[in-house]
C-alpha cells in the first residue's frame, strides 16, 4: 500500500477514534492530511469523494466499526465515528500456559485464507500485550487444510451465508452434476474437507466431500440469504452420514493371523475343536467390516451373522472369478 | 480477505502502537520485527510512517512519540491508540476452531490451559463467536500414544514400540528415533529413524501399539533427513512397479484416493476406469485387490488377479462352497 495512502488511513481512525460526535466528509477532508483540497471544482470534489468512499471501503473491510448518523437534528448531513468500545478489543490476559496453546493452535491452518487470519489474530493478541512465543520450535507439524481448493470458496460462503453453485461430482457417477447449496459450514473429519449444507434441487441436508468438487464454486445472490439450523452441530452432521447402527460381529481366525482384526477384537477363546480362535467384533460399517474379512482369504470365516457371512462368501465368490479371467 | 498485503500493513499499523503501549519498558526492535513476522526494517518503516500520524491539530503534541533507546523502542505518545482493533470474523473463526481442534488433541498441549485459553478467546471476539463457527474440524486422537511421542520428542529420547504393519498383516516390534509428528489428512504420523530397518520411516500412529520412552537418548543419524509430505504421505517412486487395474463403478474410489496415473474411462466393467498404481509393494496391491472384492479387475501383474482368486476359492471352500455352483 502505498505510504501515503496508509497514513491518511492511519490519521482517519485516530480522528474518527478521538471523537464522540460525528464527524461530516467535509470536515475530515478539511482536516484529516492527504485528502484532495476543497479548491471549488468539481474535479476536487470528485476526487475525494473517490478516494473517500475507497478509504471507508477499506477500513469496514479490515473489520473497523464505522458508524454513521448525526449528533444533533440540526445538523444537515449525515457524519461519522468510531465508538471506541466497538472498535477495541476486549481485555484478554492469557498465563504463559495458554498463550503457548494459542501459539500452537495457530500453526494448525496452512490455507492462506485461515493462516492469514490466524496470523493477523496473533499479532492483535500481542498488541493486547498478550506474550505468544511463536519462535519455539516444536517438532509438531500439525496441518489440516492442505490443497483443497474448494475450501476458501466454500468457507467464505458458509461465512456471509451466501448461497452457492458447484459441479460436483461423484465416483459413481459419469459426469459432475451442478449443485445448488445453502452452504453452512466446512468440517474436517477423518482427514477429508467436507461442505455440510441443504441441497436446494433436493430439497435436504447434503454432505459433501470438497475434493469431489470440480472447478471453482460460485457464490451467488446476497449475503445474509438464509440461517442454518440454530443447533447445528457440523461435526455430527457429517459422522452421522458415515455412522450406522452398530452390528456384533463373530468369526474364526486362525493362530497367529488377523493381526489386524484382533487389534481391535475382543477374544473370546478357542473354537471348540481348539484349531482356531473365536473374535468378537463390533462395527458401524457392515459393508467396510465385509470388505475387510474376505481380504484376509482362507485365514478368517465367519460365524454370525448370516447377513455378514453371506456378505464375505458373495465377495469371495467375485474374488474367485478374478482367476477364470486370465 | 484478510490476507491480502494491503490489509497486512494496516492491520500492523494499527496494531503497533497498542503493541508498544502495552510493554512500557520498550521492546527490541528484533523482538518486535519477531512478533509481527515482518523484516526489522518494515518495523522500521511503519514507525517512520506512524510518527507523521495523531490527532487533529497534528501539531508537536498531537503526534504518536516514539523513542529509541540503543535498540529498544519504547512509545512515548500513543494518540489514543491504546487498544488493538476487534478480531475479524475470520480471525476468530481461525483462533476458535483451531483451539477446538487442540482440545481434541489433548496428548498435544495442556486441556485444562487450552480450554481456558479457549473461554478467553471466545469473550474477547464478542459476536463473531456468537454466531454458528463456519468450520468444524475432528481428527482421530489416539491420545495415549501422542502423549508419549509428544514426551519422547520433547525430552529427545528414544522409542521402543509395536507396530502393526497391514500389507504383512504383521506386528513388528522397534526401537525409534523420533524426529517429528505430523498431521497429513487427518492422521497422525511419527517420523523416526528406524534402527531396525536403517532407514528414515513415517509410522501412522493409529498401528503403533504398547509405545515406551527410554532412557537412552534419540540419535537419528546425520543422514537421517526428513521426507517432505506435502504431496502426502503414500510417494511411490517413478520406477516403482505399475499395477495395472480396472476399477468397477463401486470401486471408483480409489482413484480418489490414492495417487494414480493414466485415468481413463472403460466399458468392461460398464462404467469403469482404467488406473495404473505405483507401488514397490506388491502385497500391498494384492490388499488392495482382494479388499474391492471383485469390484477390481488386474491387467497387470497377472500374478495378483491369479492369487486373489487362488486365495478365494481356498476360503470359499471352508465354507463349503465351491466357486461356479452358484453357491
Amino acid at each position: 500500500m502505498a505510504a501515503k495512502r496508509a497514513e491518511r488511513l492511519v490519521n482517519l481512525v485516530i480522528a474518527l477514534l478521538s471523537t464522540r460526535q460525528y464527524v461530516t466528509a467535509a470536515r475530515i477532508r478539511a482536516t484529516v492530511p492527504g485528502y484532495e483540497a476543497d479548491d471549488g471544482s468539481d474535479r476536487a470534489d470528485e476526487a475525494f469523494k473517490r478516494m473517500f468512499e475507497r478509504d471507508k471501503a477499506e477500513l469496514r473491510e479490515m473489520g473497523v466499526p464505522l458508524e454513521t448518523g448525526r449528533t444533533s437534528v440540526f445538523d444537515t448531513e449525515d457524519g461519522y465515528r468510531i465508538a471506541r468500545a466497538d472498535y477495541e478489543l476486549p481485555e484478554i490476559h492469557l498465563t504463559g500456559e495458554e498463550a503457548a496453546a494459542v501459539g500452537l493452535a495457530v500453526r494448525l491452518w496452512e490455507s492462506a485464507q485461515l493462516a492469514g487470519a490466524a496470523q493477523s489474530a496473533l499479532v492483535k493478541l500481542k498488541a493486547a500485550g498478550v506474550d505468544v512465543d511463536t519462535s519455539r520450535s516444536l517438532p509438531i507439524h500439525p496441518r489440516l487444510d492442505r490443497g483443497e481448493a474448494a475450501f476458501e470458496p466454500c468457507y467464505a460462503a458458509a461465512r456471509d451465508r451466501r448461497q452457492l453453485e458447484f459441479d460436483y461430482r461423484r465416483p459413481d457417477e459419469d459426469s459432475a452434476v451442478r449443485r445448488q447449496v445453502q452452504p453452512w459450514g466446512v468440517v474436517a473429519w477423518h482427514g477429508r474437507w467436507y461442505l455440510v449444507g441443504f441441497d436446494l434441487d433436493r430439497q435436504a441436508d447434503r454432505v459433501f466431500r470438497l475434493s469431489r468438487v470440480a472447478g471453482t464454486p460460485k457464490a451467488v445472490g446476497p449475503a445474509g440469504a438464509f440461517e442454518p439450523p440454530a443447533d447445528l452441530d457440523l461435526t455430527a452432521v457429517v459422522a452421522g452420514q458415515a455412522a450406522g447402527e452398530e452390528h456384533l460381529v463373530l468369526v474364526h481366525a486362525r493362530p497367529g493371523t488377523a493381526v489386524g482384526l484382533r487389534r481391535r477384537a475382543t477374544s473370546l477363546g478357542p473354537t471348540p475343536d481348539g484349531a482356531e480362535d473365536r473374535l468378537q467384533l463390533r462395527t458401524t460399517e457392515p459393508w467396510a467390516l465385509a470388505d475387510e474379512l474376505a481380504a484376509y482369504g482362507s485365514d478368517v470365516v465367519v460365524e454370525a451373522p448370516t447377513e455378514m457371512r453371506d456378505a464375505v462368501i458373495a465377495r469371495l465368490t467375485r474374488l474367485a472369478a478374478l482367476g477364470e479371467k486370465s | 480477505m484478510t490476507a491480502s498485503g494491503t490489509t497486512d500493513r494496516m492491520t500492523r499499523l494499527l496494531a503497533l502502537v497498542p503493541y508498544l503501549s502495552a510493554r512500557p519498558d520498550g521492546v527490541a526492535l528484533a523482538e518486535a520485527a519477531r512478533d509481527f513476522g515482518v523484516p526489522e526494517r518494515q518495523v522500521r518503516s511503519d514507525l517512520e510512517l506512524l510518527w507523521m500520524c495523531g490527532l487533529p491539530g497534528y501539531g508537536p503534541g498531537d503526534l504518536i512519540d516514539v523513542s529509541f533507546e540503543g535498540d529498544r523502542v519504547r512509545v512515548t505518545f500513543s494518540a489514543g491508540m491504546v487498544r488493538p482493533l476487534r478480531l475479524t470474523t475470520d480471525e476468530a473463526v481461525a483462533l476458535v476452531v483451531a483451539l477446538r481442534t487442540l482440545l481434541e488433541l489433548p496428548g498435544l498441549a495442556e486441556r485444562e490451559a487450552v480450554s481456558r485459553a479457549l473461554a478467553k478467546v471466545s469473550a474477547a471476539t464478542g459476536d463473531a463467536a456468537e454466531r454458528v463457527t463456519p468450520v468444524a474440524v475432528s481428527v482421530d486422537a489416539r491420545e495415549e500414544t501422542l502423549a508419549v511421542v509428544r514426551t519422547a520428542l520433547e525430552d529427545r529420547r528414544a522409542l521402543h514400540l509395536h507396530y502393526y504393519v497391514p500389507t504383512r498383516d504383521e506386528r513388528t516390534e522397534r526401537t525409534v528415533d523420533p524426529m517429528q509428528l505430523l498431521l497429513v489428512e487427518g492422521r497422525w504420523y511419527l517420523e523416526a529413524w528406524c534402527r531396525r530397518a536403517e532407514g528414515v520411516r513415517l509410522f501412522r500412529l493409529d498401528r503403533v501399539d504398547d509405545v515406551v520412552v527410554l532412557d537412552e537418548p534419540a540419535a537419528p543419524p546425520p543422514q537421517a533427513t526428513s521426507r517432505n509430505v506435502d504431496d502426502g504421505v503414500y510417494q511411490p517412486g517413478p520406477d516403482a512397479p505399475a499395477v495395472r487395474l480396472r476399477l468397477a463403478r463401486a470401486a471408483r474410489w480409489v482413484a480418489d484416493y490414492y495417487p494414480v496415473e493414466d485415468v481413463t474411462p472403460v466399458d468392461d466393467p460398464p462404467g469403469g476406469l482404467a488406473v495404473t498404481v505405483r507401488t514397490a509393494d506388491l502385497a500391498w496391491a494384492r490388499r488392495l485387490v482382494a479388499t474391492l472384492g471383485g469390484n477390481a479387475i488386474v491387467d497387470e501383474p497377472v500374478e495378483i488377479g491369479t492369487q486373489v482368486a487362488a486365495e478365494a476359492r481356498a476360503a470359499l471352500a471352508r465354507y463349503g462352497v465351491t466357486p461356479g455352483s452358484g453357491g
